[in-house]
């Protein structure tokens, strides 16, 4: 979980230089101090499990094995990209790593998930679905619609709310009459459990409970993991909304930092092998922005594509 | 893109059926060909069978879990109809009147639309969502609203609509075997008309307009429930010695403008009807691409008829004042076949 969590934050530290610097640009939802969510979930789903996350998605896309390279030619609308440029940093989609598609719309990821749990429930087998989203999508009705199929259906679905405390400029508290989204749970007759986001092991736990839970027909959990967005809604949000010495604290609980200094304390790694993880995870980025900024924009003409498979008599 | 298919109708073989049987059995077809094929919505399953019966005996036939009934969610029903089709089925979801599917619009105008674009080809929405309008009944603004235009304007969704139950079999069918998301609207005051229905496997490709009535003086281009009273309209102008050419949309994306070209092009003068409202509506479009490519050669403005701009109100008084008919088709046929240019 710490490479992957390293590389979530390689990835997302080097997309933000590159934005400070005017290397490139492009809107960016970052998920910087949730990445420990994302690295966990991970680390528990089998490459054919399926994940519908969000436009905040890099860790989750990364942690689910989308490959660095095409990922981030994605993100930064290239040719090359995982989609060929037309999705955006917003919409990313990789069946092949499980990752279904990312949402540009808050909640609307979640319906479209019960409806994969629903295939694979009609398939048979013991696939399970993710649906990764943030407490703002917890004020939908998309959310309400989709948990409570989910629930009256048993569907096999794991519920990932990654709480970071602000649905955009909004904190969770003004936003919400409970006190924990897991609270929700029991609305739809189907466990709801709050873990700290920020501790892996905790997460893991959590999400593998779930997972296992859903692979033997017991039907959906919503798993809540508390965490804090570090770099607010959006790549250059002032967070004014912000209370005075919130964000400081904040940082001090930074999971990147916290789970490599309990790793050194355990002794489950040297500061020599940590810093190795790291340096892989820089190159390998690194390796991928190079060939991304290299790549060229699709071209003009491919607006017009994959609009239809068949575009017979459509006015394109 | 295909001339004007005026076989593709009403064949003569084949049994009589209401445009609710041709549904139905469409339905039963799709279910027994592919077992991807899911059907999804309120109320669908026995013993009701759909609130119009169309779906009776399906969930009995082929299981709850196939003929699947939800909650009262319009926005999870087509969301789950989006996701299972990602996932390799062939989800056909009920909004049971049209109205509701503003619910559902996110669904289907932000992810089943755009999904295989965003993706770069990667992924498929194979999904067919069927609505049915309620105008014509009396029941009120909330539950009788003609709104295919806002989905039309929508690159990624098809939008079919039928007017005869063959229609019905043929474009459903299509619709549920086609790659990319569609949206079929039916129409309430239509379900009990009768006529011919192919028996077996029936496909009418997507984007071909039906001659439903040949003529050589006016072109009158509608769709649905709309046709009908089109060939209402024609019927009484025949008797005055006006012949009118009715063509049948039947799907407005994809856009038979072929079809629509070649007759105004015999004919010189259109008029294009639909319930929709008539401002910013469907047949604005349909005037527009006569406009544009036939200007020099047509001999009458064209003509759009539609719903007037109100809402529609539940008095039968009401709805009337608002809705076309046959005779204010029949009207602004006779206005364009007496206009003169340049007199």
């Amino acid at each position: 979980m710490f490479e992957r969590m390293t590389l979530i934050r390689a990835c997302d530290d080097r997309i933000r230089r590159g934005l400070s610097s005017g290397e490139f640009a492009f809107t960016y939802w970052p998920a910087t101090g949730q990445e420990a969510i994302a690295a966990a979930m991970g680390a528990v789903l089998r490459t054919d499990d399926q994940l519908v996350t969000t436009y905040r998605g890099l860790h989750d896309q990364l942690a689910k094995g989308v490959p660095v390279g095409p990922l981030v030619a994605e993100v930064l609308t290239r040719g090359t990209g995982v989609n060929a440029g037309k999705g955006g940093s917003m919409h990313i989609a990789h069946p092949p790593s499980g990752l279904v598609l990312s949402t540009g719309i808050v909640g609307s990821g979640l319906p479209i998930a019960a409806g994969v749990a629903l295939a694979a429930q009609l398939r048979g087998g013991d696939q399970v679905t993710v649906a990764s989203f943030g407490d703002g999508a917890t004020g939908t009705g998309s959310f309400h619609e989709a948990v409570n199929l989910a629930g009256l259906w048993k569907l096999p679905l794991v519920l990932l709310c990654q709480n970071n405390r602000y649905a955009e400029m909004t904190p969770t508290f003004a936003a919400q009459p409970v006190a924990h989204v897991a609270e929700r749970a029991s609305a739809y007759g189907i466990p709801g459990t709050t873990v700290d986001g920020n501790d892996p092991d905790a997460v893991h736990r959590a999400v593998a409970a779930a997972v296992d839970r859903a692979r033997e027909g017991g039907g959906p959990t919503l798993v809540e993991c508390t965490t804090f967005r570090l770099w607010g809604h959006y790549f250059g949000d002032p967070m004014r909304y912000m209370a005075e010495g919130e964000l400081e604290s904040a940082r001090t609980a930074d999971p990147v930092g916290r789970y490599r200094a309990t790793l050194l304390a355990e002794h489950v790694f040297d500061e020599a092998a940590a810093a190795a993880v790291e340096e892989q995870a820089h190159e390998e980025v690194e390796v991928a922005f190079v060939a991304a900024l290299e790549a060229a924009f699709p071209d003009g003409g491919e607006a017009f594509t994959d609009v239809y498979l068949d575009p017979t008599g459509v006015p394109l | 893109m295909s001339a004007a298919d005026a076989t593709g109708t009403a064949g003569s073989a084949g049994t009589v059926r209401t445009m609710r049987e041709a549904l139905n059995l469409a339905l039963d077809e799709a279910l027994g060909a592919d077992p991807a094929v899911l059907l999804i919505g309120e109320d669908l399953a026995d013993p009701g069978g759909g609130i119009s019966q169309v779906t009776k005996g399906l969930s009995t036939r082929w299981g709850n879990h196939r003929v699947r009934d939800t909650p009262i969610s319009e926005a999870a029903i087509v969301g789950a109809a989006v996701g299972a089709a990602l996932a390799g089925l062939r989800p056909v979801a009920e909004v049971m009147i049209m109205d509701f599917i503003s619910i559902a619009l996110d669904q289907l105008v932000n992810h089943a639309a755009k999904s295989r674009f965003m993706s770069g080809g990667t992924l498929s929405v194979p999904m067919t969502v069927r609505t049915a309008v309620f105008g014509g009944i009396g029941s009120g603004a909330t539950h009788s609203q003609t709104l295919e235009a806002w989905l039309a304007h929508i690159p990624g969704l098809k939008v079919v609509v039928p007017s005869t139950p063959a229609d019905a079999k043929g474009l459903l069918t299509s619709c549920i075997f086609d790659d990319d998301p569609c949206v079929f609207v039916e129409n309430v005051a239509l379900y009990g008309t009768k006529g011919p229905v192919p028996d077996g496997e029936y496909r009418i490709p997507l984007g071909r307009a039906a001659i439903a009535r040949p003529g050589d003086d006016v072109t009158l281009v509608a769709y649905g429930r709309t046709v009908r009273d089109a060939l209402a309209a024609a019927e009484t102008l025949a008797g005055e010695g006006i012949e009118v050419e009715v063509v049948d949309l039947r799907s407005l994306v994809p856009f038979d403008a072929d079809a629509v070209l070649g007759s105004v092009a015999r004919t010189r003068r259109a008029v294009v009807a639909h319930h929709a409202t008539r401002f910013a509506g469907f047949g604005a479009e349909v005037a527009g691409v006569i406009n544009e490519e036939l200007f020099g050669e047509l001999d009458a403005p064209v003509q759009r008829i539609g719903a007037a701009f109100a809402p529609i109100g539940s008095a039968p008084t009401l709805e009337a004042a608002v809705m076309p008919s046959a005779s204010s088709i029949a009207a602004a046929v006779r206005r364009t076949v007496g206009h003169t240019t340049g007199g």
